[in-house]
């Protein structure tokens, strides 16, 4: 460990610190504006240390358990985006839901710490680390606070499918420990590539690891939890949930499928093809039936990550591998922006009233164009970012999804992906259709300024990269170079 | 210049209309229509512009900007106009001009939020018409629908929903299918040229193999023929036309159709020659089919609306004959069609917009004796009637004649099939005509004639319609370097065309 290890580290750090004095905060002065402001500022310092480490240091081992490369640094810049996001959100949702709500703010920030560890492993060690300090975090986030019975069993029903599933990345990172006697992913694949070709072991302990890390990424036939956790838990959690949380999670495989070279085990692809499938079919299907938004975004969260799941089985093909992984990231930066955007809309329309449950049902939205346009717009423009419609972030994502796929000629999933959109539109324009309609319900809602401020610039950045997404396409163009 | 400036006037104008809904719910329309005509103006000098400028990419372009855009994946702003293009834009402004004043006092809801989907999706198909990169065309190609889903939602009618969620799946997912064909058809272009590239100019004549290309130019077609419409895509369209307001009505008909068969003209036969001969015999039989079918359910309707909406249906039956017959009479009459159709649909649709304002149905039962008391509309209506059953002296004819003439030599049986056509569109016209404005009138409602602004509406495409249809030329020369290109494109890239086909 000398200085520029300590350099390297510097958004983990810089991160830990502030956590630390939010709560020594929180222990002086019990005052959710101030608990707040020190988030931000600290998230706002952790994201330029992003930045600095960026520039200056060069990619490599901090550790064994920790990578700082470019791909560590980008999950790491998008999940503390999304924390700050989250942060101002949460502020509007709890300033008005009386005392006592600074530790939501330390849980959201030792979340982030989880999810930024994440992005940085390189080994199952920091993995289940990071993996577990997001978990833990959540099932607080989730009950916080007691609202009554719904929020209860969303964070114990979180609890123990969470349980079960790290239990069975755990079990299957055993059985990798056991035939190549090392938990680096890098030691594990020079392990796994002297062993026979298609050892029980190591398709076993993939597959447990995979199934694990389906119920994390909530991707059929792994989702049955999905719906209710999101409607439970208060919006602001949801959103963490939905995005960094599940992003982390991702970056992870992604990054231990590219080291090990997972793509080249068919089996595991085939099964991988089966859950792809069924995510965007049974998700759109179940998402038509819905009239809570809750459970309509948790469900469309399924098939989106159903559409990931294609542009990451495009990796396996070989010449489709660089696009592929392209593809994942920028889908996931446009599913970031997008579903943050979505619950900060649900987010903001429950910041007016403390009431048990949330802001969350359709017919609560009825008439949402002519009594608050501009929050409408917003939710609009993010309704037809996840269905796809350009102009907006999700349809680069879309395009994304579907040139990886096309390059690695996934004709089935395609056709899947198409079917599935469909579908998607219907619930979405549902959606903004019932906003459209006149009611006599004239009720108005007034927009909270932190809450409100930040909805703004989600939606100004959904916008301005579905028009000019360049910068952005550049940076991840030279990232899944790096990483592959 | 002038495309990009065309836009950004009805972009911004849409914006202005929106925004300036707070201090007066007057002033949105005018802003709209001095949007239209400033556009309008922009767009004057584009017709003196000599040919021959870029012969880079072909002499017949008039205008070609190249911007870098996304370099990643070779896709870049690319306009381009040739004498096509900019017919398409001029009658898209002047539609969308009629459009404003066709729905002048008929929206009391949010009418700038309405002017501001309106200019958006004019603006919108001006783009279409002008985006000649591929990611660029089906960029607009999605934007223009998302105003348009808005404008059927919110101001529709009783079944607006159902309408506007039916019209926007529809094309929403025909449109994906053609962005899987544009990614595999760069992609694949990719392997055998070595460098990405979505520019127009850069695919035509690309070296995708032919059983690859066939697959592709399937995915082109599909999503066209869906916003042609065509037999057996079509059903979206009489639900969306009705429900629609009469401004939505008249874009809709007059340029939305519009840009599907620009899409095959541009796009589906240059780029894929033989794939589009081998489907030629059946595409022209789907555009027969849509001819008589269209015109039959036209016939069975009640909703006046509905029955120029049935009857789009069959008049864009001949473009889709006029395509896929392509020879450069065909292509011509092709145009003239849209052009003819574009305004002689867009003013029955006003026709039927005014009729329900006055006397709030729709049901031709209900109507009927309406030319005495309404003597102006009636002899308008009569008129646009007359022109759309195809009457010699007047544009639609001259579309449709071109069309049946030059498809002939290229399949006999099919030609003979769609000039029943020609027959039955007088059927069931002159039934309408006589169901709406002749006959006793059953009641007094004191319905008030057409006026200034009506009339304003109305005559500038009386005038049109009698111009191309007795003096056509000017047209023919706009257009005619344009579609020669096409043509040849599609000549010596590809295969003879199947023009000695019995």
């Amino acid at each position: 460990m000398n200085l520029s290890d300590l350099q390297a580290l510097l958004p983990i750090i810089t991160l830990t610190s502030v956590i630390l004095v939010v709560m020594m905060v929180v222990a002086f002065a019990r005052n959710l504006a101030l608990t707040c402001l020190c988030a931000g500022i600290g998230l706002v310092a952790t994201l330029t240390s992003i930045v600095y480490v960026s520039l200056v240091s060069d990619p490599g081992l901090v550790t064994p358990l920790l990578m700082v490369d470019s791909y560590a640094l980008l999950f790491s810049g998008i999940i503390v985006v999304a924390a700050l996001f989250i942060c101002l959100l949460a502020y509007s949702y709890y300033a008005i839901r009386g005392e006592k709500q600074d530790e939501f703010t330390i849980l959201l920030l030792l979340a982030t710490l989880g999810g930024v560890i994440l992005a940085h492993s390189v080994h199952f060690a920091s993995f289940i680390l990071g993996l577990e300090l997001v978990g833990v975090s959540l099932y607080a986030m989730i009950s916080y606070p007691t609202r009554g019975m719904l929020s209860i069993e969303a964070a114990l029903k979180y609890l123990i499918l969470s349980g079960v599933s790290s239990a069975t990345i755990l079990f299957g990172i055993a059985l990798l420990f056991a035939v190549t006697g090392s938990l680096s992913f890098d030691e594990m694949a020079q392990g796994i590539s002297e062993l026979a070709p298609g050892n029980v072991f190591v398709l076993f302990g993939a597959t447990m690891i995979l199934a694990g890390i389906g119920f994390k990424l909530s991707l059929v036939p792994f989702h049955m939890w999905t719906p209710d956790v999101y409607q439970g838990a208060p919006v602001p959690a949801t959103a963490f949930l939905a995005t960094a949380s599940k992003g982390g999670i991702f970056a992870v495989l992604l990054r231990f499928f590219v080291s090990i070279d997972g793509f080249q085990y068919a089996s595991v692809i085939e099964s991988l093809f089966w859950v792809a499938l069924l995510s965007i079919i049974v998700g759109n299907l179940l998402a038509l039936m819905q009239d809570n938004l809750k459970r309509i975004l948790a469900y469309s969260s399924i098939a989106h990550f159903g559409y990931l799941l294609v542009a990451f089985i495009a990796a396996s093909v070989a010449g489709g591998k660089l696009l592929a992984i392209e593809a994942s990231i920028f889908f996931l930066i446009a599913y970031f922006l997008t579903t943050i955007g979505a619950f900060g809309v649900i987010s903001v329309m429950s910041s007016t009233v403390a009431t048990e449950h949330d802001h969350d049902q359709l017919s609560q939205f009825e008439g949402l164009f002519w009594r608050r346009p501009l929050l409408a717009t917003f939710f609009s423009a993010m309704l037809l970012s996840l269905a796809g419609i350009p102009l907006t972030v999700g349809f680069v994502g879309k395009f994304y999804i579907f040139a990886a796929g096309v390059e690695s000629e996934l004709w089935t999933l395609l056709v899947a992906v198409v079917i599935g959109s469909g579908i998607g539109l219907f619930y979405y324009l549902r959606i903004i259709f019932t906003m459209t309609k006149q009611t006599s319900n004239s009720e108005v809602i007034p927009i909270p300024a932190a809450g409100g401020w930040a909805l703004g610039m989600v939606t100004l950045l959904v916008l301005a990269l579905g028009i000019y997404p360049t910068p952005v396409v550049e940076w991840v163009s030279t990232v899944a170079q790096a990483l592959s | 210049m002038t495309m990009i400036l065309v836009m950004l006037t009805l972009f911004l104008g849409g914006l202005a209309a929106w925004a300036i809904e707070g201090l007066n719910k007057d002033l949105p329309r005018w802003i709209s229509i001095a949007a239209t005509l400033i556009a309008a103006l922009i767009l004057v000098p584009a017709f003196f512009i000599p040919g021959g400028q870029f012969p880079s990419v072909g002499a017949q372009w008039l205008e070609y900007i190249n911007l870098p855009w996304i370099p990643r994946f070779g896709i870049s702003f690319v306009f381009a106009m040739d004498g096509l293009g900019l017919l398409m834009v001029a009658l898209t402004v002047f539609l969308g001009f009629i459009a404003i004043l066709s729905s002048w006092d008929e929206i009391d809801h949010q009418p700038g939020f309405f002017q501001f989907n309106l200019m958006w999706t004019v603006a919108g198909v001006v783009g279409v018409f002008t985006a000649l990169d591929l990611f660029l065309f089906f960029f607009f190609w999605e934007v223009m629908l998302i105003p348009m889903y808005f404008l059927i939602a919110i101001w529709g009618h009783e079944n607006k929903s159902y309408a506007a969620m039916k019209f926007f799946l529809f094309t929403q997912v025909s449109g994906m299918i053609m962005l899987v064909a544009i990614l595999t058809l760069v992609l694949a272009n990719s392997t055998v040229t070595g460098h990405l590239t979505f520019n127009y100019f850069e695919l035509l004549g690309h070296g995708v193999d032919a059983g690859l290309s066939f697959w592709i130019m399937c995915g082109f077609f599909v999503a066209f023929v869906v916003k042609l419409p065509g037999f057996p895509f079509h059903t979206w369209l009489p639900d969306a036309h009705t429900q629609a307001p009469t401004a939505a009505s008249v874009l809709l008909a007059g340029i939305l159709l519009k840009t599907g068969a620009y899409g095959l003209i541009r796009f589906t036969v240059p780029l894929f020659p033989e794939a589009a001969a081998e489907i030629a015999n059946f595409a022209m039989a789907l555009g027969a089919i849509g001819i008589l079918y269209g015109a039959l359910l036209a016939f069975a309707q009640t909703d006046f609306k509905r029955l120029v909406a049935y009857s789009s249906v069959s008049h864009m039956g001949f473009v889709l004959v006029g395509v896929f017959a392509w020879t450069e009479l065909t292509l011509q009459g092709s145009v003239m069609q849209m052009v003819a159709h574009g305004f002689s649909t867009a003013a029955l649709f006003m026709m039927a917009g005014a009729i329900q304002h006055r006397i709030h149905t729709r049901d031709m039962a209900e109507m009927g004796g309406l030319w005495l008391e309404a003597p102006r509309m009636g002899a308008i209506a009569m008129f646009f009637i007359i022109a759309s059953l195809g009457m010699p002296g007047l544009g639609n004819f001259v579309g449709e004649f071109l069309i049946l003439l030059g498809a002939f030599a290229v399949n006999k049986t099919i030609t003979i099939f769609a000039t029943l056509g020609l027959v039955t569109g007088a059927v069931y016209a002159l039934i309408a005509m006589g169901k709406v404005f002749q006959g006793a009138s059953s009641q007094e409602r004191g319905i008030r004639d057409f006026g200034t602004r009506e009339m304003i509406a109305m005559v500038p495409m009386i005038a049109g319609l009698t111009w191309i249809g007795v003096y056509p030329q000017p047209v023919f020369d706009l257009i005619e370097p344009a579609l020669a290109g096409l043509y040849e494109l599609a000549n010596i890239t590809g295969s003879p065309w199947i023009g000695s086909a019995p």
